[in-house]
């Protein structure tokens, strides 16, 4: 146990390397959504508190969630396959996803809050029970994470992966987002803590069982 | 012959069906009024994808664990099958809506989840299309096979019981078990659920029937 977690670890720690390496790749990322968020700012043309909460809301679920497949989609096409094939030979497949979704996770943090940030700060900020909106993130970016490692595994191995990456995301992830979008609401309009349990409880509940296939079915998919 | 019982069955029962849909006699609803005839082709019809669709993933796994080319084969039919029967639900339903709802496609989180589940079988279908290797396309297509069942079955079951849907059962509605059906419907419903499920296998069966002896052309 100690040993695995060690390892996964290492895996984590070459993942953030690599990441660090190849810095252009992440800082793609941080200024597409960061780009994306100023996009959506000109293209309403609205000032600060013009949005209604809904479409606020809305608008913004929708740019993490182009983030989140665009950033997720390189996580396996990165490297090369003989690399790859390396790896497998000094770790277990186990601990290979759950390394690479815990890194996802992470990776899915630093820009959900980059973007959260840059999006409150052009188009203002209406959300009511801010802790409450933080935690949503939070749950989104491990419910993106966890269900999209799999998906972008299964599509680096396909002809066409990003096309690929994007039709299988989006009907897999809409769940979880529609889930995701009714907390978000709640919490901006600042309802009382209580209507939104039943709904964390969903996501928990989808994230567990996207983990654990993920888990299950990832040995499956390395060896061909 | 023996063999072949459960395809007389399927003929006999869907006979039955129709006639009962057709000429039976049905409770009188208000609002309903005729139209609750369609309980007997529109709800068997997604029991039936939903079975297909389980035996599709249930085939799935069968192939990761042994490897055998020919659970691969009945696994896509299944999953073709089970989009099949989707879109008949969904012709039979908005037939249905647009009389006692109004509207043939009312936003309701039953009416779009199974719209994401059709698309997500259909993305398994591009995603089968896109290999060249037989070994790879079965195997990496199984796999995105049981992910996709996994996140079906919330998306099914469990997130348009949290929101307000127009169906009976959901959002503060009576369900169809309390109030709206008699044991008429029950006599013709549950019949029709058995019988369109074995027309389903049926339907599947000839298709993995012919795959078989074109790959056998074929080689």
């Amino acid at each position: 146990m100690v040993e695995s977690v060690r390892q996964m670890g290492a895996l984590m720690r070459k993942e953030f390397l690599l990441e660090w390496r190849q810095r252009y790749a992440l800082n793609g990322m941080l200024l597409y959504i960061v780009s994306a968020v100023f996009v959506c700012y000109l293209s309403f043309n609205a000032r600060r508190g013009q949005l209604t909460p809904i479409v606020w809301n809305t608008l913004f679920w929708i740019i993490l969630l182009f983030t989140a497949i665009n950033a997720i989609a390189k996580s396996f096409v990165q490297e090369r396959a003989s690399r790859q094939l390396y790896y497998y030979t000094l770790a277990s497949p186990q601990q290979i996803i759950l390394s690479k979704i815990l890194y996802n996770t992470l990776l899915m943090l630093v820009l959900a809050f980059l973007g959260f940030g840059v999006y409150a700060f052009v188009l203002g900020n209406p959300v009511g029970d801010m802790p409450l909106y933080l935690l949503t993130l939070v749950l989104g970016a491990i419910g993106f994470a966890s269900s999209l490692t799999l998906v972008s595994g299964i599509a680096s191995k396909a002809e066409n992966p990003a096309t690929l990456m994007a039709v299988m995301s989006f009907p897999i992830i809409l769940p979880l987002l529609l889930t995701l979008l009714k907390i978000a609401k709640n919490a901006l309009d600042g309802l009382d803590r209580s209507v939104s349990w039943s709904e964390i409880g969903t996501v928990l509940a989808i994230d567990a069982i996207v983990l654990t296939v993920s888990w299950l079915l990832f040995p499956f998919l390395w060896r061909s | 012959m023996n063999k072949n019982w459960w395809k007389a069955l399927a003929v006999l029962i869907l006979t039955y069906v129709i006639l009962q849909g057709m000429l039976g006699v049905v409770p009188r609803q208000p609002i309903l009024n005729e139209s609750i005839r369609n309980v007997y082709f529109h709800v068997p019809l997604w029991f039936g994808m939903i079975t297909l669709l389980l035996t599709s993933a249930i085939y799935s796994i069968r192939y990761l664990r042994n490897g055998r080319f020919d659970d691969d084969v009945v696994a896509v039919e299944f999953a073709n099958t089970g989009i099949l029967f989707g879109i008949l639900g969904c012709a039979t339903g908005s037939i249905w809506a647009n009389f006692t709802w109004g509207e043939p496609w009312p936003n309701d989180p039953k009416l779009n989840s199974v719209a994401i589940a059709m698309l997500m079988y259909m993305a398994y279908m591009i995603l089968r299309g896109s290999f060249d290797d037989e070994q790879r396309r079965a195997r990496i297509s199984a796999v995105y096979n049981i992910f996709a069942f996994a996140v079906f079955i919330p998306l099914i079951f469990i997130v348009p019981r949290l929101t307000d849907s127009l169906h009976p059962g959901n959002g503060g509605n009576p369900a169809f078990g309390k109030y709206d059906m008699d044991n008429r419907l029950r006599m013709v419903f549950y019949p029709a659920i058995i019988g369109f499920t074995l027309l389903g296998v049926w339907i599947t069966q000839l298709r993995v029937r012919y795959r078989r002896i074109k790959a056998a052309l074929d080689e």
